[in-house]
């Protein structure tokens, strides 16, 4: 048995376990159903894994099951792309998996809504509740084959599951929370219209190609007219943008993300957004064979919006999971600047500069899933601990939860771009490919001069800001000292947890250190997406060397550098300057009264670049001042709060639903009430029929 | 080992040393031709090495409730400062870390010393930390987009951002350091260069006022041998940031060849070079004062605005 | 402004031949080698030695070519320089500056209120001299000292 055929059966298996398991379970304790709920995460994760590397290694698969789907079939048809994509989801739910098995054991403060009450795992609704428990495996399951989905049914039957189940997951605590019924409500909204858009992309595609399988759409794609193409490119990108959080469809991420239990946002963020990715590919590049430049314009347009919205956005928000939420955005947003530059390079037939935007896109997505599980596991873990969401309120956190600290503090540095991360190779990659357009052979048209410069300025931009955003959070989350009462007894979490993270660090490790090990599968992966070609854009052992362009870099050598240098000046400088460290009060200007509450706030911290981008921004503030009893011009206390809210979704969305609003209130006088006027509809609709039936045989 | 590369690894060597060794004396310089303008006397050329030597005897203070972050982060800042001097072509081209010479690595590694001192500031717990922290992620922040570009107008012509290709490219068609591309480029990258070291008009070195600080304020907390690298840091960034821009926009005399009369001619015009830059640096702050907080962005946007324009005149007037 | 500058040329006082300290004496302490940063913490003074201090530390005096130098944190400072008596507010700001500063360090009191309360002493709000607060290693003089005497004593601290 092929390693894609073993993989594909560890999922349906887990998955099925889980379904069977649920209604048997009720009688086993607490602590065996979360244990089996996380194992069969890890087993769904490992099946991916397993069935994605076979794929990835050159193996391809497919099957077709005539009967198992009404009205069509369901094939399963499995080649590189797909594999990666399945590798990515099984890697993040296995590290998921093993974190969730410790997450209700940890004990819950919950401080940050004004509940009370600690929420006991056997409660009747929560994350300790079977219908969470067995969705957990299920949503996992679903999101490993949908990259395998090989007919239009199959793949929409899919996503349409893995909507559901990342519902019923996003829902998990909304009987402790009221927030969290209105973030399912937004997030089931807008996944389902996303579906909307993909089933009539999709079935637009499949009606003019005369069948629904991709391999069918794939030959016939060459005979639509142009037209049809952009009609569906623009469908399914508007669909799969949504699914990815592309401004401005994302407004359901920093909403859902927040309010979901921390591996569930995991698994979202690092694992679903990217299938939105993976749409775009597989139509985009393999099913529709890449197509005219203004498609990867607007792409590369809409993926430098995102960039730089999320990356401003999450600067300025102090709730953890919110900051990660936006993170995400912003480096869909670099992942699909990469992906449009791509494609506008293929359609101009410039393969070598394509193929290397397409690797460092892939490999960005990869890298995004490795650190942002990481970071979302991290934030889970604290959240756990304290029962805090607020940076303003947490500090000191690295004295009390050591490895959590340090774990978060790697996944920060990855997500940074600095060196020695891991987001660093790929945005390095990507920048080679950006700078290199304009200095191939032959003069550069317009639009790529104009759209280049922009291109890496937003992607510089987004580095800058994104740097800073990740000191705000590691820095004044975890360092100096505790804010609050219940960060100053925070205590480190359970094993299982730690392991979980570990082992996503570990990912980040290798793909800081040996990103080439990754390079040669991505490779194969190019091969499916026929614009791109089957170029081999970068190789190298140690050093990362650019065929085609001069360039070259090494991440080993920096991390060695920077590491190696260090030590030795630090070993240098003990041995020089030998007087021992003295831990001493914080200077304060001599003053007395110094408390931790007078460090800088995660608020204070992004105040100056609020400042600055506040036209983007606009912050709102409330001042509240309490005077002094006895005289206004002495003052008792001082209320300071900022609220950066979604721009986007305050300018976009209530226009639209104020639309819907009076469309539904229009179609309400048709729906009176009156027995007498749908007695006299069914005898209008009657006649209707007669006549025409009448006039048309 | 052959004698080439072992005349290339001698020259990375002195380069480090010389950059290590040199960037004290630069700030120095800088400091006595400020002073022979205000008409002073000034301290000498020797004052920041006997300052270093002094700190270093000193006894360093942690405060209470800081992690290793706080005592770990001067040695990252000037590792990372080190691995610059190791690997950027100052005097030769020919060094064997041409792997991490790539522009853009060069800037990253010079984000991350920032990065490493800004979260020493959070460490401390301390207000003016935090603050120093904000200001110089912010700066930093919006510097970035300068470097970027401008170091893509300037790799256009070249086909690689690789620093030694740039600098030898420079040498062999000195009509392109002529160009609207490279000039709007050197400007550019001249405001960058001053607001990344924490120069005049962008922060005041030498303020007192903690409200003013942007990088003082960060480093307020340190004191000891942890200080004495935090300084040695701060001059080695002035004299990289320095020596970039000077081998960027005047790259004869560096050494393409690895050879004992080449490397010795690029020692000298090193230094003469980063001494007329520095000199030049502080006397033109002399003239001006610290520019409030907020105009900041402003003048970093117009040294964008100048990158852009590099880029896009590097293609049309190609 | 360049004419300004060209105009005013080199203004500065020259350097003393050799060294002496406050107390007379030629040798210096050579423990900070050429460098020290000053840190000057007002415990109550009338504000006339800080107007001697700025004055030696300016273009005329020019102090920093001894290698001196003042400094915003107790943390970057050999020497705490104290001047004015010691108020009732500033006791524990002065022993918080003090504790602040790594060792090795040095106090130096400036002034006769730093000595011994000058004018200032059984004031209510004077809790005493620096002496009473924080071990004094320098005292200088006067009321307010000449720049030369601070130039002087604080050249002895430095050793150049």
């Amino acid at each position: 048995m092929s390693l894609i055929e073993s993989g594909l059966l560890l999922v349906a298996g887990a998955a099925a376990l889980a379904c069977v398991g649920t209604p048997l379970s009720s009688r086993a304790s607490q602590a065996s159903r979360t244990m089996l709920s996380g194992a069969l995460t890890c087993l769904v994760g490992l099946g991916g894994v397993l069935a994605g590397v076979g794929a990835l290694a050159g193996d391809s698969w497919s099957v077709t099951v005539p009967r198992l789907l009404p009205l069509s079939q369901a094939v399963l048809a499995i080649d590189p792309l797909s594999g990666l994509f399945m590798t990515l989801v099984g890697a993040v739910a296995i590290a998921t998996g093993i974190y969730s098995t410790g997450y209700p054991h940890s004990h819950d403060h919950d401080h940050d809504h004004n509940h009370n009450h600690d929420q006991t795992p056997d409660a009747a609704g929560g994350i300790g509740s079977r219908t969470v428990q067995a969705a957990l495996p299920l949503f996992a399951a679903a999101m490993v084959a949908v990259p395998a989905a090989g007919n239009v049914t199959t793949f929409l039957v899919l996503w349409e599951l893995m909507a559901l189940a990342s519902l019923v997951l996003v829902l998990a605590e909304h009987r402790a929370r009221p927030e969290v019924g209105q973030a399912g409500v937004w997030y089931a909204a807008m996944t389902h219209a996303g579906l909307v858009a993909i089933l009539l992309g999709l079935v637009v595609f499949a009606n003019a190609a005369g069948t629904e399988t991709f391999a069918g759409m794939r030959t016939a794609s060459v005979g639509l007219s142009p037209a049809t193409r952009s009609l569906v490119f623009l469908l399914v990108f508007a669909g799969f943008g949504s699914k990815a959080g592309l401004v401005p469809l994302h407004v359901w991420l920093p909403r859902a993300h927040p309010e979901a239990p921390s591996y569930v946002s995991a698994l979202m963020s690092a694992a679903m957004v990217n299938l939105g990715l993976y749409g775009v590919l597989r139509v985009g590049f393999d099913l529709l064979g890449g197509g005219p430049r203004w498609w990867w314009i607007l792409v590369l347009a809409v993926g430098a919006l995102s960039a730089l919205y999320g990356v401003l956005q999450a600067g300025a928000a102090t709730d953890l999971k919110r900051l990660l939420a936006y993170s995400t955005t912003e480096n869909l947003g670099l992942i699909f600047i990469g992906v449009g530059a791509a494609g506008m390079f293929a359609a101009a037939g410039d393969a070598p500069l394509a193929s290397l935007l397409m690797i460092a896109a892939v490999l960005h997505t990869v890298n995004h899933a490795a650190f942002k599980t990481l970071l979302f596991l991290g934030a889970g873990a604290v959240l756990r601990s304290t029962g805090l969401r607020d940076l303003d309120k947490m500090g000191g956190l690295a004295h009390r939860m050591p490895t959590t600290a340090v774990l978060f503090g790697l996944g920060a540095l990855g997500a940074s771009g600095l060196p020695p991360g891991n987001g660093f190779v790929s945005e390095w990659l990507l920048l080679q490919g950006l700078i290199h357009s304009l200095s191939g052979a032959g003069a550069p048209d317009v639009a790529v001069a104009i759209a280049m410069p922009l291109a890496v300025g937003a992607v510089a931009l987004t580095a800058g800001l994104g740097v800073a955003m990740f000191v705000k959070a590691f820095g004044v989350g975890f360092l100096a000292r505790p804010r609050s009462a219940e960060a100053a007894v925070a205590t480190e979490v359970p094993r299982s947890m730690r392991a979980g993270m570990a082992l996503a660090a570990v990912s980040c490790g290798i793909l800081a250190l040996a990103p080439l090990a990754l390079v040669r599968s991505l490779e194969r992966v190019l091969v499916t997406m026929p614009s791109i070609g089957d170029e081999r854009p970068v190789h190298g052992a140690v050093e990362l060397q650019l065929s085609g362009i001069t360039g070259s870099m090494s991440p080993v050598l920096i991390a060695l550098g920077l590491t190696g240098g260090a030590l030795l000046i630090a070993v240098l400088v003990r041995r020089w300057g030998g007087q021992p460290r003295r831990t001493a009060l914080v200077w304060g200007c001599g003053g007395t009264r110094l408390s931790p509450r007078m460090q800088y706030t995660a608020t204070a911290y992004a105040e100056p670049l609020t400042r600055v981008f506040d036209d983007v921004l606009r912050p709102e503030h409330d001042i509240n001042i309490t005077h002094h009893v006895e005289s206004r011009y002495l003052v008792e206390s001082v209320t300071y709060r900022q609220r950066v809210s979604d721009r986007i979704e305050n300018r976009l969305y209530p226009p639209l639903l104020a639309a819907a609003l009076w469309w539904a209130a229009m179609a309400r006088r048709l729906q009176n009430g009156s027995v007498h006027r749908y007695l006299a509809y069914g005898l209008v609709g009657l006649l209707v029929v007669l006549i025409a039936v009448g006039v048309t045989s | 080992m052959n004698t080439v590369t072992s005349w290339a690894v001698l020259g990375v060597v002195v380069q480090v040393l010389l950059v290590v060794a040199g960037a004290p004396v630069l700030v120095a310089l800088m400091r006595q031709v400020r002073a022979r303008l205000e008409g002073r006397v000034g301290a000498g050329l020797g004052q920041p090495w006997r300052d270093l030597r002094k700190l270093m005897r000193k006894e360093p203070i942690a405060p209470d409730g800081s992690t290793i972050i706080f005592t770990a982060a001067p040695a990252v800042a000037l590792s990372s400062m080190v691995l610059i001097a190791a690997a950027a072509p100052f005097i030769t081209t020919t060094s064997p870390l041409d792997g991490v010479a790539d522009l853009y690595a060069v800037v990253s590694l010079l984000l991350v010393a920032s990065i490493a001192l800004a979260l020493a500031g959070l460490d401390t717990g301390s207000a003016f930390g935090g603050m120093g922290s904000s200001r110089t992620v912010t700066v930093a922040a919006l510097a970035e987009p300068t470097l970027l570009v401008a170091g893509f107008a300037l790799s256009v012509r070249v086909g690689s951002s690789n620093l030694a290709s740039l600098v030898e490219h420079g040498q062999r068609a000195p009509g392109t350091i002529l160009s609207p591309a490279t000039l709007l480029a050197a400007v550019a990258l001249w405001i960058v260069v001053v607001a990344e070291a924490g120069r005049l008009p962008v922060d005041n070195p030498s303020t007192h006022l903690e409200l003013t600080m942007i990088h003082e304020a960060t480093i307020l907390e340190y004191a000891g041998r942890d200080l004495a690298l935090v300084e040695l840091g701060s001059a080695m960034r002035l004299a990289v940031l320095l020596g970039l821009w000077g081998n960027l926009f005047l790259p004869w005399g560096v050494a393409t060849t690895a050879g004992p009369g080449a490397l010795a001619l690029g020692v000298v015009v090193f230094v003469v070079k980063v001494a007329v830059l520095g000199a030049v640096l502080a006397a033109s702050e002399v003239f001006m004062a610290k520019w409030r907080l907020f105009r900041v962005p402003e003048l970093l946007a117009g040294s964008f605005l100048f990158g852009v324009l590099a880029v896009s005149s590097s293609f049309f007037l190609a | 402004m360049l004419r300004l500058v060209h105009r005013s040329g080199r203004i500065a006082e020259p350097a003393l031949p050799t060294r002496q300290d406050a107390l007379g004496n030629d040798s210096a302490d050579t423990i900070f080698g050429g460098s020290i940063q000053v840190r000057h913490v007002d415990a109550g003074s009338c504000n006339g030695c800080e107007i001697e201090i700025a004055s030696a530390f300016g273009p005329v005096y020019d102090l920093e070519r001894y290698g001196v130098r003042l400094v915003a944190s107790p943390r970057h400072a050999d020497v705490l320089l104290v001047t004015g008596p010691v108020t009732r507010n500033m006791v524990d700001p002065l022993l918080k500056a003090y504790e602040a500063m790594p060792s090795p360090k040095r106090v130096v009191a400036l002034g006769d209120c730093a000595r011994d309360c000058g004018v200032f002493a059984g004031a209510y709000g004077v809790q005493g001299a620096v002496s009473d607060f924080v071990p004094v290693d320098v005292t200088i003089a006067g009321c307010p000292p000449e720049p030369e005497a601070i130039i002087a004593a604080l050249r002895g601290l430095s050793g150049r």
